[in-house]
């Protein structure tokens, strides 16, 4: 009755686990992703969880790929499915000859499996009753003991995952012990038990000095080693943990070794207008600031971001993308907030965004944020999203240069003042649309100013009048020319032939674009490809547009809204730019890029029946 | 074009203070509201204030919101850097700027629209941090720019200008920033300048979060029969609970004679204010008694002015966060960034 054979692959494969949110399922489930990790094998984990605390269906899954694939594949190979309520889903999601785990405590009718899998039963609860009598315990445990049993299923070393416990639970010693028992407790189960499946690892080097990071906590480090000691937020999934590490890391790197004294100032905020208000206070005073939020903040900080782009002080937002709009889903990703905060406020306004595509990105331009924030004396916004900010990742290790120096922008001294330096607040001095700013409290006679968010002329004075309006307005747009060269420029990999087609792409689409190009590849289409990793866009955008009959842009919301931005800033056909849109919830997947895109190209392959003469 | 500046020439002998500076350095351009405005009044307590504590005026930083008040800081210290942010929010701004630069004095000028209707959040959880800065709201229960509708702070049963009858109870912003915990809180009105000065150079010298409630008749939409924001209404329904002398800890203490006991406060920076007190049960430092002291008098009908309350040992928001002595923006790559190094053990610790 089975239509496949059981699935039979090395280090290449999914593994998801279906858990109930709150039974400490997380920490054994990431300890099986660090073990792969450390046999040498690239592996992505994704945590797929629910805005709730307790009760509802979560899911982990580990992705393992020798071939350094770290994009979400879709399907699974190995299901270990502990969650009764999502049980039969969950099933049904299992590849064509692949395996299930289950609690075989309970005796199930047949109908509740699928006959081209292979179902591995372990009695978890009834081994769980008879090890353990806290019924919390039972529950703790039974996480270790099915990773017991996986590590002999797929061939893993104990000692790794014995030394991983041991790191875990450093500190609370005492804990470690009942751990490793209960990992032997699997093992010994499946050793005697069960047979070998297909699915298996083997140790390899293919890891590298690649370490595994949350975005959120590489953008939090980021900030820090650029600078920011002012940071003000509100909590918000997905970005709650980008503050949440920027307090962790200044508390280790931050604080004076002499007197114990903060070199920060974080504040948990009463709402999102008040923690970009406070950013903004802070780095209209000199200092460099930043909040973190996702869309439903970038809803409520409109008003605020309107001022800093008119009134030009420099701010870093950090917004970490969930699926709206309004509530929309918390906790699944998206790319969506890319128009509403590129044109965020109301009136003429544009934005500097910046799209990293991993943790390693996200630390650098979550740095370099800074820098271009005080140079431009604008808000900049790091786009990044639940994918990259939540979840661990594989990841280049973080660098920093140590000869590198702030960028404070166009700040004059006291010592300039006093030399007769002229200063006007929004003069344009040097062309570029930048003028020079004083800090507060920098001289008793020369350089004050009166920062406002109404209309006023180059010496800072309010007005209402036309022509010195039109002239500020102008001399922002002039800025935001000066930002295309200041920004991190697209990435450009040209298919190895000749091609009329191209694909744009950003953000944590990279590691399912990265992957998808070798399949589509493999349906003998070539495609020249564009990493934008900020707006606004290089001139290179343009012309790559130009250089091609017909682009994808790949993205993960329903409008193709970095489309629109290319459509609406480089004055494009919108005909030439073809979406391609995923916007589930769940990570973009190569699968999906690859049939989308290669359907469109397949049908562009159709001879014409006539050609006109 | 509504920015007017002032002439500069004045008259060679005009007093100078401590800095050598006159009355004139403290000014701001031409104010552009209408005669007779209450905000004037307070303007130019601001100025005298300031002058007579011989405060360099780029030292500092004058902050609001949105409306009719949040206008005059361009009105007063012409040299100090000046932020006209938006409506409502000149908390959560100056609670910014203040941790950007802990060195300089906060000035945040804000209105009975701006504080208690669109900022009512901000304005609590400003003075609930504790962030060291005077907080004035000069409050008409007025809308003045958008022509008189009433605002949170009118009392329930006052007639607009337009006849309507204000149905909504209204807020009072001194009984809230006592319950939130604001260190020192007064009320003053703009009428009476003698009252309203040594409590702004009082509210300056305190380090800790100073609010200043002073109500001040809007001359074209609240100074009219049936409004409690009149000045003829105040004048005849002010209860002075107290008057105030401030000075500095090096001045010596003379305090004019007056009826009532009195009391000498010691702030924290050594300054010290003298209450002569005209309730003499008065007791400065009981928040909870300052309270039924003023729900008392309201029953009453009675507007209660002066230091309603001040606390002894105040701390602000950079003691609760233990920043460095050193403002937050003179720290530089050596104090802020870890470096390579460090990140190579960060590297180490995730693999």
């Amino acid at each position: 009755m089975s239509t496949a054979s059981p699935i039979s692959r090395v280090n290449d494969f999914v593994v998801r686990f279906a858990n109930v949110n709150g039974s400490g399922s997380a920490s054994a489930n990431e300890m099986f992703a660090r073990a792969v990790l450390r046999m040498g094998i690239p592996a992505a984990p994704r945590n797929i969880f629910p805005s709730n605390i307790q009760g509802l269906p979560t899911w982990y899954e580990v992705r393992v790929s020798e071939a350094g694939h770290l994009g979400a594949r879709g399907g699974t190979d190995l299901m270990v499915a502990m969650n009764p309520q999502t049980f039969d889903k969950d099933i049904a999601g299992i590849e064509p000859g692949g395996y299930l785990l289950y609690d075989s405590t309970k005796q199930l009718p047949a109908s509740k499996f699928r006959p081209d899998i292979t179902v591995i039963g372990v009695p978890l609860t009834a081994i769980c009753n008879r090890e353990y009598t806290d019924p919390r315990q039972r529950q703790l445990f039974k996480n270790i003991i099915y990773i017991g049993v996986l590590t002999v299923l797929l061939d893993m070393n104990a000692k790794v995952v014995e030394q991983l416990i041991g790191e875990q639970y450093k500190g609370k010693e005492r804990l470690i012990e009942p751990n490793i028992k209960a990992l032997h407790v699997g093992r010994d189960y499946a050793t005697l038990n069960l047979n070998a499946i297909g699915l298996r690892l083997k140790k390899c080097d293919k890891v590298g000095n690649r370490i595994f990071i949350e975005g959120n906590s590489a953008a939090a480090l980021g900030a820090l080693y650029g600078g920011a000691t002012v940071c003000a937020w509100y909590p918000i999934t997905p970005s709650s943990s980008l503050a949440d590490a920027f307090t962790r890391h200044c508390a280790k790197f931050r604080v004076d070794p002499q007197t114990k004294q903060a070199r920060y100032a974080i504040i948990q905020a009463e709402d999102e207008l008040a923690s970009i208000g406070i950013a903004i206070g802070a780095g209209w005073n000199g200092a460099r600031a930043f909040t973190a939020t996702s869309g439903p903040g970038i809803s409520l900080m409109q008003e605020f971001i309107g001022l800093a782009y008119f009134a030009e002080i420099p701010t870093v937002v950090f917004d970490v993308q969930r699926a709206g709009p309004s509530t929309g889903m918390p906790t699944r990703t998206q790319q969506c907030d890319i128009i509403s905060c590129a044109y965020a406020s109301h009136g003429d306004t544009k934005h500097v965004l910046l799209f990293p595509e991993d943790p390693a990105e996200a630390f650098d331009m979550g740095a370099q944020a800074f820098d271009l924030a005080d140079r431009l004396q604008t808000p900049i916004f790091v786009m990044l999203d639940l994918d990259i900010g939540m979840n661990h990742h594989l990841s280049r290790p973080l660098t920093w240069d140590d000869e590198r120096k702030y960028d404070r922008g166009k700040v004059m001294t006291a010592e300039e003042l006093d030399a007769g330096k002229e200063f006007g607040r929004y003069l344009d001095v040097d062309g570029d649309g930048i003028p020079y700013r004083t800090y507060p409290g920098t001289h008793p006679t020369k350089g004050s100013f009166f920062t406002r968010g109404s209309s006023r002329d180059r010496y800072a004075r309010y007005t209402e009048e036309g022509a010195p309006y039109v002239d500020n307005m102008q001399r922002l747009i002039r800025k935001l020319e000066t930002a295309k060269d200041l920004v991190p420029r697209p990435l450009l990999a040209n298919a190895g032939k000749p091609t009329k087609y191209g694909v744009i792409y950003y953000g944590s689409t990279s590691p399912a674009m990265d992957e998808a190009i070798g399949m589509i590849e493999a349906r003998s289409h070539s495609l020249d490809r564009m990493r934008i990793r900020a707006f606004p866009f290089h001139s290179s955008v343009s012309s790559f547009v130009a250089d091609h009959d017909f682009v994808f842009v790949v993205e993960q919301n329903r409008d193709g809204q970095l489309r629109s931005l290319i459509v609406n800033e480089c004055g494009i056909d919108p005909v030439r730019l073809v979406p391609i849109l995923h916007y589930d919830g769940t990570p973009i997947t190569a699968r999906f890029i690859a049939k989308a895109i290669g359907d469109h190209l397949d049908k562009l392959k159709v001879t014409p029946l006539k050609v006109a003469s | 074009m509504t920015y007017l500046a002032k002439p500069k020439f004045h008259h060679p002998n005009l007093p100078t203070n401590e800095l050598g500076y006159t009355h004139r350095d403290y000014e701001g351009t031409v104010s552009t509201l209408c005669a007779g405005c209450g905000h004037d009044s307070i303007t130019g307590a601001i100025i005298q204030a300031c002058f007579d504590l011989s405060i360099e005026p780029h030292r500092v930083a004058k902050i609001s919101g949105i409306g009719c008040s949040s206008k005059t800081p361009t009105y007063f210290l012409g040299n100090s850097h000046g932020f006209n942010s938006v409506h409502g929010r000149m908390p959560s701004v100056l609670t910014g700027a203040n941790l950007a630069n802990r060195d300089l004095i906060y000035l945040g000028v804000s209105g009975d629209g701006d504080s208690a209707s669109i900022g009512l959040g901000q304005f609590a959880h400003c003075l609930r941090r504790g962030v060291n800065m005077v907080y004035i709201v000069e409050n008409n229960g007025v809308y003045g720019l958008t022509k008189g509708q009433f605002s949170a702070t009118a009392d329930r049963g006052s007639k607009s200008k337009r006849g309507f009858i204000n149905t909504d109870n209204s807020i009072d912003l001194v009984a809230m920033a006592l319950q939130l915990g604001a260190s020192f809180v007064a009320r003053s009105f703009s009428g009476d300048k003698q009252q309203l000065v040594p409590i702004i150079k009082a509210a300056i010298a305190h380090q800790g979060a100073a609010f200043i409630d002073v109500i001040s008749p809007c001359v074209a939409f609240n100074n009219h029969a049936g409004s409690t924001k009149s000045f003829d209404f105040v004048r005849e329904h002010n209860e002075a609970v107290n008057r105030l002398d401030f000075m500095l800890s090096r001045m010596p203490i003379e305090i004019k004679q007056e009826p009532g006991t009195v009391e000498i406060v010691e702030q924290h920076d050594g300054s010290k204010l003298a209450l002569r007190k005209l309730a003499s049960d008065y007791d400065l430092h009981d928040r909870g008694a300052a309270l039924s002291f003023l729900q008392h008098h309201a029953a009453k009908g009675q507007i209660v002015t002066g230091l309603l309350y001040v606390e002894k040992e105040p701390e602000d928001l950079h003691g609760h966060l233990r920043t460095v002595q050193a403002p937050l923006n003179t720290l530089s790559e050596k104090e802020l960034c870890p470096g390579q190094v460090a990140l190579e053990a960060f590297n180490a610790s995730l693999r």
